[in-house]
């Protein structure tokens, strides 16, 4: 049984129908990356994973749990999946460490001195360590990037979502964090990435889902996908990013 | 991932690599100076000559040596001032109190004006009627519906001290504007702050506590302390009801005589009272470097 199970979810903005009958299967350990225009619905996916959003139709399962029934409780689903976003959106008010420790302390109710130690060999882990105490104003772009994965990773999720986390970073600062997300998959998380980072897609990805008006037009291997795609949609977009 | 690899390695500061200005630098500085000192004496001279003016200006009107005499009489400002001081620090202990009361209540109102879900309508209807009315009605009628009308209810139990429901009026009206600020505080804190602490599991009221309130407030706190420069000011309105604040023992003060200097001198003293508080409020906006971030480039 897959860990993300999307089945027929509609999703309209007013008169903009977003996302048409999308369905997606995405298997524990996996990384699917999701390719596409904007506007083509990809960040408005992963918010409904999320719940940031509400689905008009259709059923997300998340290890089982339909999280699309309205008698679920947010908060708990949330606190199962980190979410890391385009602009890092850290809290400009707390150090770097008191952003990781948060949710942990407030949310899973883990004693102070416990998220603090556990916060820091993250932070470690990002190649932070030494930054634990600064406010996020201080840090580069790739840091706070960084920053933000920590403090996602540090609730332990069953998933994490990914909405074009390089796209607002200079080309130097993007090795850096795409090179986590590589360490990451090699850990077993599992990922639903956005990204127009055709590198990280081909090497990282498991499965790559190309977009088009809100449906999945081509699931499959990066081999198959961005070598020999078979919707011409999908080879106009190669085409028109590879220049 | 090697954090040394990055741009963020540490680097030696600029000094210990042995730089010494060009002589470019040099000139541009010495430039800079002189150009900084010909600002500073154009500006010291226009002051000079415009005070000059309105001093002989005004000093030559004929009326001048009677105004002088009535307003600025120095010997009777200085027999003033012991019983006019004495009125202010009834000022200063009311607007410390009522300064405390207005914030809690202020607070309060905004956050039941941001609260969401259907049984929580009948607080947001309460909180938003009741800033459009304390905002609305005129302070000073505030001050007498309930310096005269509460007491003259003759209710057991409650005070009738003029003192203290003319703090009740000031408490009432200037919450309503306080909850304002707050408010606005609040919704200025991009949607980003709540999806991401949201998504971390917090919930509407730890988002509310942990993050956006902490914000909010920092940004509000310029215009906040603004609203207490000026409750500074109101607080000598209580002196309707017959409480001896510093512009009421100014008043007593003049009708001994018909001079009217204890009015100046009080009035001095209320300047003297909110300049610090300024300084203190252009501070506190200073020293926030990062208050317009609200995180990330969004």
């Amino acid at each position: 049984m897959s860990l993300l199970s999307i089945r027929d979810v509609r999703k309209s903005f007013g008169s903009n129908l977003v996302l048409d009958d999308f369905s997606l299967e995405v298997e524990a350990g996996e990384c699917v990356v999701l390719i596409g225009a904007s506007g083509s619905g990809k960040s408005t996916l992963l918010r409904c994973v999320n719940l940031l959003e509400t689905v008009d139709d259709g059923v997300i399962e998340l290890d089982g749990t339909d999280i699309t029934d309205p008698r679920i409780d947010t908060d708990r689903v949330r606190s199962g999946i980190g979410i890391v976003f385009q602009a890092y959106n850290l809290f400009p008010h707390l150090s770097v460490l008191d952003n990781v420790t948060l949710a942990p302390i407030r949310v899973h109710r883990v004693r102070p001195a416990v998220a603090r130690t556990r916060a820091l060999e993250m932070l470690a882990r990002v190649g932070l360590a030494d930054k634990a105490s600064a406010r996020p104003d201080e840090l580069s772009g790739g840091q706070q990037q960084r920053a933000a994965i920590a403090r996602a990773l540090v609730n332990s999720p069953k998933l994490m979502l990914l909405d074009e986390v390089t796209s607002a970073l200079d080309p130097e600062l993007v090795g850096e964090v795409l090179d986590l997300l590589g360490e990451l998959k090699a850990e077993g998380m599992t990922m639903l990435v956005c990204t127009h980072e055709m590198t990280f897609a081909r090497s990282v990805a498991d499965k790559i889902c190309f977009l088009d008006r809100g449906r999945p037009l081509e699931i499959g291997p990066p081999a198959q996908v961005l070598e020999n795609p078979a919707e011409p949609r999908t080879q106009e977009f190669l085409r028109r990013i590879r220049l | 991932m090697s954090d040394q690899a990055g741009p963020d390695a540490a680097s030696p500061a600029p000094s210990d690599n042995g730089w010494r200005p060009s002589s470019l630098q040099l000139e541009r500085a010495a430039y800079r100076r002189q150009r900084t000192l010909r600002s500073g004496l154009i500006a010291g001279i226009s002051t000079v000559v415009l005070l000059a003016l309105v001093v002989v200006g005004i000093g030559s009107t004929p009326g001048w040596p009677r105004v002088r005499a009535t307003f600025f009489d120095f010997d009777r400002g200085l027999e003033a001032l012991p019983v006019v001081a004495q009125g202010l620090w009834l000022n200063i202990r009311v607007m410390l109190v009522c300064a405390v009361l207005i914030v809690l209540l202020g607070l309060t109102l905004a956050i039941m004006r941001t609260l969401r879900g259907p049984i929580f309508f009948p607080l947001r209807m309460f909180a938003a009627a009741y800033t459009d009315v304390f905002r609305g009605l005129p302070l000073l009628l505030v001050i007498f519906l309930l310096g005269f009308g509460v007491p003259a209810l003759q209710l057991r139990g409650l005070p009738n001290q003029a003192v203290i429901w003319g703090g009740a009026a000031l408490v009432l009206t200037y919450s309503s504007y306080v909850a304002e600020v707050f408010r606005a505080g609040i919704e200025s804190i991009h949607p980003s702050q709540r999806a991401a602490a949201r998504s971390l599991g917090l919930s509407h009221r730890q988002t509310l506590r942990f993050v956006v309130l902490p914000q909010a407030v920092r940004r509000v706190l310029p215009p906040l302390l603004n609203d207490f420069v000026s409750l500074q000011k109101d607080s000598g309105l209580i002196a309707v009801l017959g409480v001896i604040d510093a512009i009421r023992a100014a008043q007593l003060e003049t009708a001994e005589d018909f001079n009217f200097t204890p009015y100046v001198v009080a009035g001095l003293l209320f300047v003297a009272l909110t300049i610090p508080l300024t300084r203190l409020t252009d501070w506190v906006a200073r020293r926030q470097g990062w208050y317009g971030g609200g995180g990330g480039v969004v």
